[in-house]
């Protein structure tokens, strides 16, 4: 799969039905450290490109999660609500939530850009 | 991400070693967690071993003929009677009744005792003591010549039992051993600590913290020892029903509202604060304890609701990683303090049910 990336570390799955999944990536799952709690939407909310939909909490602090898509939410991972360190297990299988009618999207970067964006934050 | 007005301690390049993730504290460069990660640094202090470094925390030295005197007016515990070596925790309070500060006075001997306090307060502090001793008393902050690390987790006293002679290990809880031959210097251990656990916590001279450091983590190698940092530090008090100043007490919060009656002595001669305490009885707000029985986590600084009654604000709220529960604390007004109630806290827009029960979340068992 090619995913995709915004500057705020969520990626982004295009399907072939035409709908997308979106996740945190392994640089963000390791910044915040065991994740102990996930606020999902629900399906049928809409999301906003660049706008929080989802909050993870860490032992320590609460981190929103960016859209890089605008469109309808088809589909919640409930497996995360009970299992958030999931996420911290395998970010680029636990995707947050699937997105349908999608209307927007953020700037992305490809996976070899962000690896690069991500080198220049270890600084 | 080095900023020059921070302080460090001498365990720094320790803490780097170590892969510590530093961050701003009180004025500090300290430790916030380390590669284990909050979750596994608490559990385990509670089933092994965990070191932290305390360095930061300012110590005070009180001497002369009248310095339990002065601590009788200064604390609202009584340090009459107490015999060399022992520990005793207390309030400072100032004429309003809130806390300048909440420590641990040491009493090396009858007119030589040792004040141990927050960071965040250190400075503060010392100018209060010094603008109302009286009599034939000295004070001194001797934080920059005192390194500190607590050593706490059911494994403490046998990794520590590897460096030390059993006579330098204090016998009771809240005690301290003076002068104590480790690692090539002398150094003060007491069992005291701040996670709910047993466990000592080591004086040390600033600079040997290093070596005593390395030392104990060699010791505790086979005993799941790690390093911890300041976020399990703040888990564990939590977990364990500690006070942290800043949270469950600041200067307007009195320390019966702090549910910490038992650490004042009203039957004392006059001390600072007593009549404020005194009018101040009963209490308008007290502290209790909040465990979430919805999804959610409880932070600080959050609005408590009884239905649509606003009844009190969170002081401190975690999830707490041994019990495995989102607990908070809370000022609630006096009359709705009951365990066993049900409310809501208005969680970033969304009320999360939780119940009040008593602010200690673990004891050891």
């Amino acid at each position: 799969m090619a995913l995709y990336f915004m500057k705020s570390h969520e990626w982004l799955n295009e399907l072939d039905d035409n709908t997308v999944t979106i996740g945190i990536s392994d640089y963000a799952q390791n910044e915040l450290g065991g994740l102990v709690f996930v606020n999902l939407p629900e399906p049928g909310d809409e999301v906003t490109v660049d706008e929080p939909f989802a909050d993870v909490e860490s032992v320590k602090a609460v981190s929103d999660i960016y859209s890089p898509v605008s469109g309808t939410v088809l589909e919640i991972n409930e497996e995360l609500l009970d299992a958030p360190e999931t996420i911290n297990d395998a970010p680029y299988d636990a995707w947050f939530i699937k997105v349908e009618n999608v209307t927007a999207h953020a700037d992305l970067m490809t996976e070899e850009e962000y690896n690069a964006y991500c080198e220049t934050l270890a600084e | 991400m080095a900023d020059e007005t921070l302080k460090r301690t001498s365990l720094f390049e320790t803490h780097l070693k170590y892969g510590g993730k530093m961050v701003p504290f009180a004025g500090w460069e300290m430790p916030v967690q380390y590669p284990a990660g909050v979750i596994a640094e608490h559990n385990a202090v509670r089933t092994a071993c965990g070191m932290f470094d305390v360095s930061h925390m300012g110590e005070i030295t009180v001497e002369g003929p009248d310095a339990e005197a002065n601590l009788n007016y200064l604390l609202t515990n009584d340090f009459s009677g107490m015999h060399d070596g022992q520990a005793r925790y207390s309030p400072m309070c100032n004429d309003e009744g809130g806390f300048v500060d909440d420590l641990i006075a040491y009493r090396k001997d009858e007119d030589e005792f040792l004040l141990v306090v927050n960071a965040s307060n250190k400075d503060k502090d010392f100018a209060w003591i010094k603008a109302h001793i009286f009599g034939d008393v000295k004070v001194e902050d001797i934080s920059p010549l005192v390194g500190q690390i607590a050593l706490q987790g059911p494994k403490a006293f046998e990794i520590l039992g590897k460096l030390v002679d059993p006579s330098g290990i204090p016998e009771e809880y809240y005690a301290a051993k003076y002068d104590v031959p480790m690692c090539g210097t002398n150094v003060m251990i007491s069992t005291t600590g701040y996670t709910g656990e047993e466990g000592v916590e080591i004086y040390m001279p600033w600079d040997q913290a290093p070596v005593i450091w390395e030392a104990l983590m060699e010791a505790g190698k086979d005993y799941g020892l790690i390093p911890c940092g300041l976020g399990a530090r703040d888990t564990l008090r939590l977990e364990a029903g500690m006070p942290l100043y800043g949270h469950e007490m600041d200067d307007t919060v009195t320390p019966r509202e702090a549910m910490l009656s038992m650490f004042v002595k009203m039957d004392k001669p006059d001390f600072i604060g007593k009549a404020a305490i005194e009018a101040g009885t009963p209490p308008k707000r007290k502290k209790v304890g909040l465990e979430v029985t919805g999804r959610g986590i409880i932070r600080e600084h959050m609005d408590v609701y009884k239905g649509d009654k606003k009844i009190g604000v969170t002081c401190s709220g975690t999830m707490c990683p041994y019990i495995k529960k989102a607990v908070a604390t809370a000022l609630v007004d006096a009359d709705e303090r009951v365990l066993g109630t049900e409310v809501e806290v208005d969680v970033r827009g969304r009320r999360v049910p939780a119940v009040m029960v008593g602010s200690v979340f673990y004891k050891r068992g």
